[in-house]
């Protein structure tokens, strides 16, 4: 309180210097941000220029929206374009819902511990790589050994010798299924946490009213958690532009190229295995803009529907 | 819980629920189950396929072979030096400046707050970051492209603020008056007095490192090379078997058999240390997810 009341009265030099231990702390990581994050920021300009990395981005050559001309008459792009939505729209229906599904029947176990036992286990999966979980799925599903292709065969859902991570049509379910796999526990923790903060005395007053299982999920549960389902369901549609770079760069193969060719693999191809920065980043730009529109979309629709947004 | 009679159809939907997690619990651990029991199967016996619930002709030779291999033994070191390196710098970094954002009188404390927060939503995206990392600050092929680029990051230092926002006060301030400056008290009385939060980010930390494989391949080098990023060579090139042979003048029977043992000792530190720092990462997540 006292350094507040006497801080008007002080030259800026004697206060940094009364605080120069505090400073000492946080500068470092104020510069790291500048140099890491802003820099970078700032490199987005090598999209409207020629960039060579000799002349680099202060001396450049401009060459005005050519690069993103360019990308709207390549088929790849478009390509990849369509992909990611296909698949960010297959994993918005089907995994934006399961976690919030799992968090339900969660709570409706009957043993708390068995219900902590499985609340750990699926928790698991997210903190493997995944390499491993792409090097799981060449394992389970080799036309040969793997278990689950045996297991297909079997029942006959598939011919002898099918190559699953060969085939561009079981290439979208797989994404989406392991995606589920690896973050259906994780994703749930947060609306386990919003049920856990529900006041119990609801759900007796709905045992009370005669209200079934399946009625006080509906009308107690699934209120409570609407805040945290809009939140998040604005945030992945923010998202639905970009894949995860990780899962798509890894599970592709030459087989597979036309169903995998997303936007973050092509931005990477061509501008860092290619050496086309500029082309590269001009996809990346795209993302961005997109990213931002959808975000602000999905918001200003939120808060006219459901009174809920983000900002 | 509260006491009411349940109904014949309550009583089988909370069998069916238990039944569908233990089920969902079997899709969850299977894959790494199969990988364990198919590792210690003898190589040229498992290429017959059909191992499911135990190994059929039981064997080391798979782990024999891999710790032979100087390649994997190397990336060994490399993931766990910059595990242990990576995540000590990170902590300490990060917690720097979630401590001096956390004291109200901070000059310029809103600004740097709102530049860490923009860095959230918007970035400059890989390639650009690359060319900074690669061609200006000369770092590729450098071990310390794996450090200084990973030192901070705004989502552990909110919830290192968040924490440090809750200590209480008068312990520091008594510090001061008996002539103790900010770096004594940051060192000495807050980061022991803040394990929960530390190991929590240290674990979001260490996770990082030893999963990483993309900067690897973007900055390292022969040197460099880290585990996963064997593993994921290993992987690719196993996805095309006829090319597995060539590629790592190996069999393919071998390079299955490499692939399989690699994954568990990969994995192994991860399921090993899991059980006992399961309840750290939770922590981050409530406490990230109050802030956000």
């Amino acid at each position: 309180m006292r350094s507040r009341q006497a801080a008007p009265g002080r030259s800026f030099a004697k206060r940094f210097w009364l605080q120069r231990y505090l400073m000492l702390l946080t500068l470092p990581a104020v510069a790291w941000m500048i140099v890491f994050n802003y820099i970078p920021m700032y490199g987005i300009v090598i999209a409207f220029q020629e960039y060579t990395p000799f002349q680099g981005f202060l001396h450049s050559p401009w060459i005005g929206l050519a690069n993103f001309r360019e990308l709207f008459n390549d088929p790849t792009f478009t390509q990849s374009l369509s992909n990611t939505f296909k698949i960010s729209i297959a994993k918005l229906v089907f995994g934006f819902p399961a976690p919030i599904l799992l968090a339900l029947l969660l709570n409706e176990l009957v043993y708390k511990r068995f219900k902590r036992i499985v609340q750990s286990l699926t928790y698991l999966p997210h903190f493997v790589s995944w390499v491993l979980v792409v090097g799981f799925m060449y394992t389970l599903l080799d036309p040969d050994t793997g278990v689950i292709t045996r297991m297909l065969e079997t029942l006959g859902l598939i011919g002898p010798d099918t190559m699953l991570m060969g085939d561009e049509k079981a290439f979208l379910p797989l994404v989406v299924f392991t995606e589920v796999w690896k973050n259906i526990g994780w994703n749930s923790i947060i609306y386990l946490a919003a049920i856990a903060g529900i006041d119990p005395q609801l759900y007796e007053a709905g045992v009370m009213d005669g209200a079934n299982r399946f009625q006080r999920i509906w009308h107690i549960t699934l209120p409570a958690l609407k805040p945290t389902i809009v939140i998040l369901l604005i945030l992945s549609i923010g998202g639905l532009i970009n894949s995860n770079f990780d899962q798509m760069y890894l599970m592709q193969n030459s087989m597979t190229q036309d169903a995998a060719n997303v936007l973050s693999v092509y931005s990477y191809e061509m501008g860092l295995v290619l050496g086309r920065f500029s082309y590269g980043t001009a996809v990346g730009v795209f993302q961005s803009v997109v990213a931002f529109i959808l975000m602000y979309a999905a918001n200003y629709g939120s808060r006219k529907l459901t009174k809920e947004s983000l900002f | 819980m509260f006491a009411y009679n349940r109904s014949i159809g309550e009583r089988s939907f909370d069998w069916l629920n238990a039944l569908l997690m233990i089920g969902l619990c079997v899709v969850t651990l299977y894959p790494f189950y199969n990988i364990v029991i198919t590792s210690f199967n003898d190589p040229t016996d498992a290429a017959r396929g059909g191992i499911t619930l135990w190994p059929r002709q039981f064997s080391i030779d798979n782990y024999k072979m891999v710790f032979q291999d100087e390649g994997i033994i190397r990336a060994f070191i490399v993931t766990i030096a910059r595990t242990v390196i990576g995540t000590a710098t990170a902590v300490l970094f990060t917690a720097a400046f979630a401590y001096g954002v956390s004291k109200n009188e901070l000059m310029g404390r809103k600004a740097f707050l709102l530049m860490a927060i923009f860095t959230m939503y918007f970035s400059g995206g890989i390639i650009p970051y690359y060319l900074l990392v690669a061609k200006y600050l000369h770092l590729k092929g450098s071990f310390l492209a794996y450090i200084i680029p990973n030192l901070f990051n705004v989502f552990n230092a909110i919830i290192m603020l968040t924490f440090f926002k809750g200590l209480p006060k008068e312990i520091e301030e008594s510090a001061k008056i008996d002539g103790a400056n900010e770096l004594r008290i940051f060192w000495q009385l807050v980061l022991p007095v803040s394990k929960p939060v530390l190991a929590t980010v240290a674990l979001y930390n260490a996770v990082f490192h030893w999963n990483s494989w993309y900067d690897a391949m973007l900055f390292g080098s022969e040197k460099l090379v880290t585990l996963q990023q064997i593993l994921m060579q290993i992987i690719s090139s196993n996805s095309n078997v006829s090319l597995a042979a060539s590629n790592l003048g190996l069999g393919s029977v071998t390079a299955a058999s490499l692939k399989l043992a690699t994954m568990v000792i990969t994995t192994v530190p991860i399921v090993l240390t899991y059980p006992f720092v399961q309840k750290y990462f939770v922590q981050g997540v409530m406490i990230g997810s109050v802030k956000g």
